[in-house]
């Protein structure tokens, strides 16, 4: 068994495999299928001070290697995720971390200090990012300024470890990443999901009640990889890398790309102990390659 | 005590072609099953289907404790429920199962109308068998566009009194199922209703059933991605706000729906 421990600034993650937020609900909703708490971490769904209803339904498109969502960040706001959510959490023995988001730079600060309290939570990761939110959430993540503004606010008053969600929606990822860090990111992760859109060329209409939506699973795989490559040689801080990851050679490129650890999404909803397989081929991968710690892979590319 | 949800390799021991798009499979289960309960369905993964995703959700149609099978009811729609539909006997399909809440049973003996429609049927089937196991007495009014699409009609015979309506009148009443006598005339008797079919179907049913202010339960099928309640993609609008089908229903009380009706 080779040593799968990796490091994001405080946190100590026994194995690289975190799950992705809004693909892994808050734990619980697996509990049936495996032991949670095997895994490296676990962000929780994305958050908001106040509670969202989303958006309207439909909500999903199944499209080639992938598929389209626009929920909107639905959920009861922190107030109730500290009262009454967060007590079942703490059984978990691994990284907990809340995706905090809003649509105010007040609204992310709101949110990071209720979460902030919570002794459980080993993180944040902070959703500068989501593109099916009419105000606030991707839009803060595609300016350097606005970047700058947000993760410097929330830094004021988070004081645990701060990994900061970038959106592949922009011309150059990694002068946006360089914000983050400069303003107090512990660490990035990347990518969110890439603004898409679906037709129905029967009905002639779109088939998202929002028209455009985030595409997510396989077939955004390649343009994570290289985004991820493109943020580790443009930052210091250790990166979180996802997209499209359904097994784990697909983990491995992203370590490979200059990832410290990986979040998984979309191929939860597919088989939901892919997790659990994918520690395990990570670790038959460092054997076979005669690898003794999963760090020696981490920005290992051949040029 | 319910089955905890679990993903395993069911083995196809029959698939039975009902008529020219629907196929009943039974699958056998590797570990024992638990107690599952009508309108709880199972989601199914689709193997080598290029353009093929995500799984396939299904109500579980019957389930055989002693043989440990499920069943489901397939109709071929697109790639995903052909590729499904036509699996070999002694082949393999992964299922995650069971997902769902359940139809709600009286406790004691009651007159009960079943309404489906189209593949709407399947999730009728493992209720109306648990109703008359309860000896409930039961109506079961179902509609298709013509004979062919009224499948199983023995076995639901089996558990009360069949109606049935077709469009082009091959079969019982002409026209919709909606369009039924006994939606009108014997409606009051009824205390419970339970339906699933087509949402416009169902909507009407939903309806005539508030005029009388009667039980009436419906089983929604919205387009979702996990089946287990963590993509919030398969949302519906309750009373309550935005409620998950694939958990919080997929059987829901009309009174709970924000149904205009």
């Amino acid at each position: 068994m080779a040593d799968l421990s990796t490091t994001i600034h405080q946190l100590e993650l026994k194995n690289p495999v975190l799950t992705a937020s809004g693909t892994f609900g808050y734990g619980l909703e697996y509990d049936d299928f495996l032991d949670v708490s095997l895994l490296g971490g676990i962000v929780v769904k994305g958050t908001t001070i106040h509670p969202r209803q989303g958006n309207a339904y439909p909500r999903m498109a199944e499209t080639a290697s992938g598929m389209l969502n626009s929920v909107g960040l639905q959920n009861r706001g922190a107030r109730y995720f500290a009262s009454d959510i967060y007590p079942k959490l703490t059984k978990y023995k691994t990284n907990v971390l809340v995706n905090v988001s809003g649509s105010t730079i007040e609204e992310y600060i709101a949110c990071a200090e209720i979460i902030n309290e919570l002794e459980h939570i080993a993180g944040i990761e902070l959703n500068i990012s989501c593109p099916n939110v009419k105000e606030g959430g991707m839009s803060f993540g595609t300016s350097c300024v606005s970047v700058e503004n947000v993760v410097s606010a929330v830094r004021k008053v988070y004081r645990k470890t701060m990994i900061v969600k970038l959106t592949p929606n922009v011309t150059d990822i990694s002068e946006l990443a360089r914000a983050a860090e400069y303003s107090g990111a512990d660490s990035l992760s990347l990518i969110n999901t890439l603004l898409g859109m679906a037709i129905n060329a029967e009905t002639r209409k779109p088939v998202l009640a929002t028209i455009t939506g985030g595409l997510s699973g396989p077939a955004v795989k390649p343009i994570a990889l290289r985004m991820v490559w493109e943020v580790a040689r443009a930052v210091k801080v250790p990166l979180v890398g996802m997209g499209g990851i359904m097994n784990a050679t697909d983990a491995i490129e992203f370590f490979l790309a200059g990832a410290s650890a990986v979040q998984v999404g979309t191929a939860n909803y597919i088989d939901p102990l892919v997790t659990l397989k994918i520690i395990d081929g990570i670790d038959s991968y460092l054997n076979r390659h005669k690898f003794s710690k999963l760090t020696e892979i981490i920005s290992g590319l051949h040029m | 005590m319910q089955m905890r949800k679990t993903v395993q390799n069911l083995k196809v021991i029959e698939n039975l072609q009902l008529n020219e798009d629907h196929h009943l499979l039974q699958l056998e289960v590797p570990d024992p099953l638990e107690i599952i309960y009508p309108g709880q369905f199972a989601n199914l993964l689709v193997n080598h289907t290029p353009g093929v995703f995500l799984r396939r959700p299904f109500s579980i149609y019957s389930v055989d404790y002693l043989k440990n099978t499920i069943s489901v009811f397939i109709k071929e729609i697109g790639e995903g429920t052909r590729a499904l539909a036509q699996t070999p006997v002694n082949s393999y399909i992964n299922g995650m199962f069971p997902l769902g809440n359940s139809f709600t049973i009286p406790g004691k003996p009651e007159k009960i109308l079943l309404v489906g429609g189209g593949s709407g049927v399947a999730s009728l089937m493992n209720l109306a068998r648990e109703l008359s196991r309860n000896l409930n007495d039961i109506s079961i009014l179902i509609g298709a566009r013509s004979s062919e699409g009224l499948v199983e009609l023995d076995q639901f015979s089996s558990y009360g009194t069949v109606y049935t309506t077709t469009e082009n009148g091959t079969h019982g009443q002409r026209g919709y199922v909606t369009d039924h006598p006994i939606l009108r005339d014997e409606f009051g008797q009824f205390k419970r209703i339970y339906s699933c079919g087509p949402e416009p179907m169902m909507r009407a049913v939903a309806a005539k059933a508030r005029t009388k202010s009667i039980f009436c339960e419906v089983s929604l099928e919205n387009t979702m991605a996990c089946g287990f309640g963590v993509c919030l993609c398969c949302v519906t609008e309750t009373i309550e706000g935005h409620k998950c089908v694939c958990t919080d229903g997929p059987v829901f009380n009309i009174n709970q729906l924000k149904w205009q009706i």
